[in-house]
């Protein structure tokens, strides 16, 4: 067969190629600018002793985690019960979040579904989330001993990326030298 | 037709123009300069909503992109140029959030591709028209040629 004929089938099949790597990316996973950069500074008050602040330079010299969460966000219970096992089983400090949610609404929502974090500060307004570049809750960052992000997971921890990722590098975190 | 009948259907446009103006709500923010309210319709309409992510912040309804707007007027109301807005927004949402990614490594196929393409297509244009003038064109044949000179010898008659 001449090899005009073949073209077409050839063109067929790179098409075919190329929408099926594009299948098995996430559009929605968009890199963080702030990865290998210091944690941005804030200085917020905690969710539950409300005259109490905390801001990152707090935890230097500590591997850390914050995890953005809300009462009303519904994937946020579904990674919930990964948390409270990544804090019963790390070492590493989880610090919460709570992304423009009310104070009463996020302290009952922890009585009920359980408290994994050391502590947990309120962003009512959202400006710390901008900062951060949260656009969707869950979101969770990692940060080393010298206070730098390493990782940032968007979307609910998921067993797999707990196992695969997460513990890994927590552990490796811990070896490093503040 | 009865005068109940038009009632209804004056009610059904009614009601059919009331759910336009509903959806075209969205927050008024006052500028006392209107360079800065300039500067701030451009940024909204060129910065991408990352939750939505085919629609700027000026289109989006969500949370986020409301919240983005507002830190766009504050900062525009404040006398912040356009680059200082754009790279703030950059250093928290990576270039992503522009709908003009700047010309870099990682994005000169993006924007060097069109071209590319256009050279193909044109170059592929002119191959096949060369081509097809060098062509031999193909002779007649003789049972053509026959037929063309009976119909010939018969006008003549």
């Amino acid at each position: 067969m001449k090899l005009k004929y073949l073209l077409p089938l050839g063109i067929f099949l790179l098409l075919v190629l190329l929408l099926g790597v594009g299948l098995t990316l996430d559009p929605r996973e968009v890199p963080s600018p702030l990865i290998g950069k210091a944690a941005p500074e804030f200085s917020l008050p905690q969710l539950h002793q409300r005259d109490q602040q905390l801001s990152p330079k707090d935890l230097l010299g500590e591997v850390w985690l914050l995890n953005v969460w809300a009462s009303w966000c519904v994937s946020c219970r579904a990674e919930h019960e990964l948390v409270r096992e990544l804090a019963a089983t790390s070492t590493a400090a989880i610090i919460g979040l709570n992304y423009k949610d009310e104070v009463a609404d996020a302290q009952r929502w922890l009585l009920r579904y359980g408290d994994p974090y050391r502590l947990s500060v309120s962003d009512i307004k959202g400006n710390t989330g901008i900062d951060w570049g949260v656009y969707g809750v869950p979101e969770t960052f990692i940060m080393d001993k010298r206070g730098i992000i390493r990782h940032k997971q968007i979307g609910p921890i998921t067993r797999e990326s707990l196992e695969e990722k997460i513990l890994p590098l927590l552990a490796q975190l811990e070896e490093e030298q503040p | 037709m009865t005068h109940r009948s038009h009632y209804g259907l004056a009610l059904l446009f009614s009601l059919l123009l009331s759910s336009f103006s509903a959806v075209a709500t969205i927050e008024a923010y006052h500028f006392d300069d209107p360079g800065q309210e300039a500067l701030y319709k451009e940024l909204i309409a060129e910065l991408r909503c990352l939750v939505c992510q085919n629609q700027n912040l000026s289109d989006s309804n969500a949370e986020l992109a409301l919240d983005l707007r507002r830190q766009t007027y504050e900062m525009a109301k404040a006398g912040k140029s356009r680059e200082e807005i754009l790279s703030y927004m950059v250093q928290r949402y990576g270039d992503f959030v522009l709908y003009r990614p700047p010309l870099q490594q990682s994005t000169l196929l993006l924007w060097s591709g069109p071209f590319i393409i256009l050279v193909i297509a044109i170059t592929t244009l002119v191959i096949l028209i060369r081509r097809r003038k060098h062509e031999p064109q193909p002779l007649p044949q003789e049972a053509d040629l026959k037929r063309a000179r009976q119909l010939l010898q018969r006008e003549k008659r």
